[in-house]
């Protein structure tokens, strides 16, 4: 009947439906229903059709639960870690905008900028082998027009670049304005103030060690550090570990640190505030050897052609004497042919003046003191080895040509040679130092210029030899008052024993005793005393008792 | 380095201070490219520079069937004329480390060192004398070896040894990653390994034998000997301390690699003194 099969198709119906509502019921552990799980392991059964499927079936309903499962899971975003390049290029970006207040339109073509063309200098440098690649001396470029844009400079050069072994410096020289340079005053006259109160404190100490009479330690004075602007201090030196980076100042260099300097041989770390662990101890951390490094370099090894330069006329009479710092260029120089240049050493003159083995440029006489300290000075006996007068240091005066510098193992410490020997009608001379491996020179008709690209050390010939470290100092002066006089000593303690022994004879006569306990006695006693010369003594005990 | 990439090559490497002039470059391009015909050589690297007082001399190394054994070695100094080194001996190698003054730049140059050296023999000191005579020519060429033995480097990977003993070069390198170029013990040491054999079973399981045959540069004496960089953020730069002038450049993820020398040629025998 019709009503019997509508109710029994509606309870399948029913039962029906109830069970695909029970199918897609969640599982409470996991979000996964078994509609839908069935639903996609028989679309994978229908895609894949594998062999013996029955037998894999299991196997293949896991994995669709598991392929189910990693969706869910990336709750984490990655995030690219950021790399230094990343970091770098960063930097770099801010050398290649503009500035604001720049305007394009408004070139200043009149006025002289201190910047120099690095990538003329590049030019030439590749010429001659020596280079940093292009890329980065245009880098370089444009991180020397950051540094002239901030710092009120006059004249401003690639210095060089020095390398290290945990990172290297780039090193640029400039030369400070008139009344320029102030911010770093205070730092250069707290130095000075160091200097002074040190010297007080030398003077003090040297009081006090007269009171306490002599002493070996000989406490040198301090060598004064030479003024901003001139001699080792003329230029200013900046140096950044990449550009792009900022600029730091180095300090001004101090006479000891370029003695010290030239005793030790250490590789730069790249860190500038890295101490310097030498012996003889360096005074200061890697900025300042690095600051003295730069200035021996610099002084070794900055070179122009001959007539480039000329001493500038003064006004009044020189004397002879004094050496004449004083250098300007020369309008009238034609400059000399390039053949000329590679051929002979005395075609290039040194422009920068010589380090005195004082440390200093000009010297400083230190005999000249204050009154007080040269009253001690002639009552202090260890004075007297040394001369009263020190002579005067004098080094090669200015513009001497570099063939009469000294030669190491016989060989010249420069070479020069053409950069090219097809074309020699555009070829640059170039000169290179044997003495610091890294210094190269170039000269092409009235163009030359410096540079150093290497590790800051000199070349040592046969070898590098620290220097030994100095005697051990003495605690305190040996004389005749404080050290024992055995002979007197020994008298003294017999004089004592033998009026001892006069006192037990006398009362040994009264007692009978054996020699063998008087022996014992003695024996006792001479081990009960102590002293130099107690093995004497008892020598001597006993030939008084052989001869008793 | 290659001869092929030479321009690119240059220019990661001038961190250094040298490179070569453009004239250079143009004639290495050519005469490498005749030498490898002319000798036969399967590679042809450009091996760097020696200084000398009065000419350089620019060396290059030939490459026959297998990367590390019959390398041939030449030199010239105009870049054009190449000529053929000598073999060594090993007596060569140990007498040149005596020698302490800068290449001449000719290569006839006789040199005469004489090294005094006391001997005790029980009770008499026996003052013995040393003379080394060597021409530059094989002082060149037992610098040239030396500085190969002692401070190539090349990736880890890069090169792979086959079961037969042959070395070559692995195509399937793809470079070090960003985090391995920064360790010195990615960095494997392109000649004959001398302390692999010393070590023990423990160390060296981790050890893959087709790339791991030769020597990590991290085990070098002393340490600190190398100076890891990234220059330019993202080259690895190995400097050697120990012989001043030895570049080795690397660019992470890219097969790109390679060393030069560029230097007087003389061993740093004061490296302690200097770290």
């Amino acid at each position: 009947m019709d009503t019997s099969e509508e109710v029994h198709y509606n309870e399948r119906d029913l039962a029906a439906k109830s069970f695909k509502a029970f199918l897609l019921k969640s599982s409470s552990k996991t979000n996964l229903n078994l509609y839908d799980h069935l639903a996609q392991l028989l679309t994978k059964v229908m895609d894949e059709s594998p062999e013996d499927v029955v037998e894999t079936f299991e196997d293949m309903s896991q994995e669709v639960k598991r392929a189910g499962l990693q969706n869910t899971q990336s709750t984490l975003r990655d995030t690219t870690p950021i790399s230094t390049a990343t970091v770098l290029a960063e930097q770099q970006r801010a050398l290649f905008s503009r500035k604001a207040g720049e305007d394009p339109a408004h070139e200043e073509y009149l006025v002289k900028t201190p910047l120099p063309n690095v990538p003329e200098l590049a030019f030439y440098l590749e010429q001659a082998g020596v280079g940093l690649g292009e890329e980065e001396m245009h880098r370089v470029f444009l991180a020397l027009k950051e540094l002239v844009d901030t710092q009120p400079l006059q004249r401003c050069r690639f210095w060089g670049k020095i390398l290290g072994s945990e990172s290297n410096y780039f090193v640029a020289e400039g030369e400070f304005q008139e009344g320029g340079g102030e911010e770093d005053e205070t730092a250069e006259e707290e130095a000075r103030k160091s200097e002074h109160r040190v010297d007080d404190l030398e003077a003090v100490a040297e009081h006090t060690v007269n009171l306490l009479q002599k002493s070996a330690d000989k406490s040198m004075p301090v060598v004064p550090m030479e003024d901003k602007g001139t001699g080792a201090n003329k230029y200013t030196y900046f140096v950044c570990r990449e550009p792009g980076m900022p600029w730091v100042r180095l300090p001004s260099v101090t006479p000891a640190q370029i003695i010290a300097a030239r005793q030790i041989c250490k590789f730069f770390t790249g860190r500038l505030d890295a101490p310097i662990a030498s012996s003889p101890p360096f005074p200061g951390n890697e900025a300042n050897y690095l600051r003295a490094q730069i200035a021996r370099i610099s002084a070794s090894t900055q070179v122009s052609p001959l007539g480039f330069y000329q001493f500038a006329e003064e006004e009044g009479e020189e004397d002879e004497e004094t050496p004449r710092y004083s250098l300007e260029e020369n309008p009238d120089f034609e400059g000399i042919p390039v053949s000329e240049m590679a051929e002979s050493l005395s075609t290039w003159v040194h422009h920068v003046p010589h380090i005195l083995e004082q440390g200093r440029c000009v010297w400083v006489d230190l005999a000249e003191k204050p009154e007080e300290l040269v009253e001690e000075e002639e009552g202090d006996e260890d004075r007297e080895d040394e001369p009263d007068k020190p002579e005067a240091e004098v080094g090669p005066p200015l513009l001497t040509p570099v063939s009469e510098d000294a030669e190491i193992n016989k060989t010249p410490s420069w070479t020069a040679k053409m950069s090219s020997t097809l074309v020699s009608q555009f070829a640059i001379a170039v000169l290179r130092s044997n003495l610091w491996p890294g210094a190269y020179s170039f000269a092409f008709k009235k163009k030359f210029e410096n540079i150093y690209v290497g590790w800051g050390l000199k070349f040592t010939g046969e070898g590098y030899n620290p220097p030994a470290p100095p005697p051990t100092q003495q605690a305190y002066p040996s004389g005749p008052e404080i050290t024992e006089d055995l002979e007197v000593g020994l008298k003294e303690k017999q004089g004592v024993k033998s009026t001892l022994e006069e006192q037990r004879e006398e009362e040994e006569s009264e007692e009978a005793e054996g020699e063998e306990e008087e022996e014992k006695e003695e024996e006792g006693e001479e081990e009960e005393e102590e002293g130099a010369g107690e093995a004497e003594e008892e020598e001597r005990e006993e030939n008084e008792e052989d001869e008793d | 380095m290659d001869s092929d990439s030479l321009r690119y090559s240059l220019d990661l490497v001038s961190g250094c201070g040298l490179t070569l002039s453009c004239e250079q470059r143009a004639a290495l391009q050519t005469s490498l490219l005749i030498l490898k015909r002319n000798y036969k050589f399967s590679r042809v690297l450009f091996w760097g520079k020696i200084l000398g007082l009065r000419s350089d001399y620019f060396i290059a190394h030939g490459i026959t069937e297998d990367e590390m054994r019959n390398r041939k070695t030449l030199y010239s100094f105009n870049c054009v004329d190449w000529h053929l080194l000598p073999p060594v001996t090993e007596a060569q190698l140990a007498e040149v480390s005596l020698l302490k003054e800068h290449f001449k730049g000719d290569p006839s140059y006789e040199y005469e060192h004489t090294e005094t050296r006391g001997l005790d023999e029980g009770d008499e000191a026996v003052v013995e004398e040393i003379t080394v005579k060597m021409t530059e020519e094989t002082r060149l060429a037992a610098t040239v070896f030396n500085i190969d033995r002692e401070v190539s480097v090349v990736p880890r990977g890069a090169f792979i040894k086959t079961p037969s003993g042959r070395v070559q070069v692995n195509r399937c390198f793809e470079g070090l990653s960003e985090s391995e170029a920064r360790k010195l013990s990615s960095y494997l040491h392109f000649s004959e390994p001398q302390h692999l054999k010393k070590k023990t079973i423990l160390e060296t399981a981790d050890l893959n034998p087709s790339i791991d045959f030769l020597d990590n540069l991290s085990e070098d004496t002393p340490k600190g000997s190398w100076s890891l960089q990234f220059e330019r953020g993202s080259i690895s730069v190995l400097r050697s301390l120990l012989w001043l002038g030895l570049t080795f450049f690397h660019v992470p993820m890219t097969p790109q690699h390679g060393y030069i020398y560029m230097g007087d040629g003389m061993k740093n025998h004061y490296l302690p003194f200097m770290l």
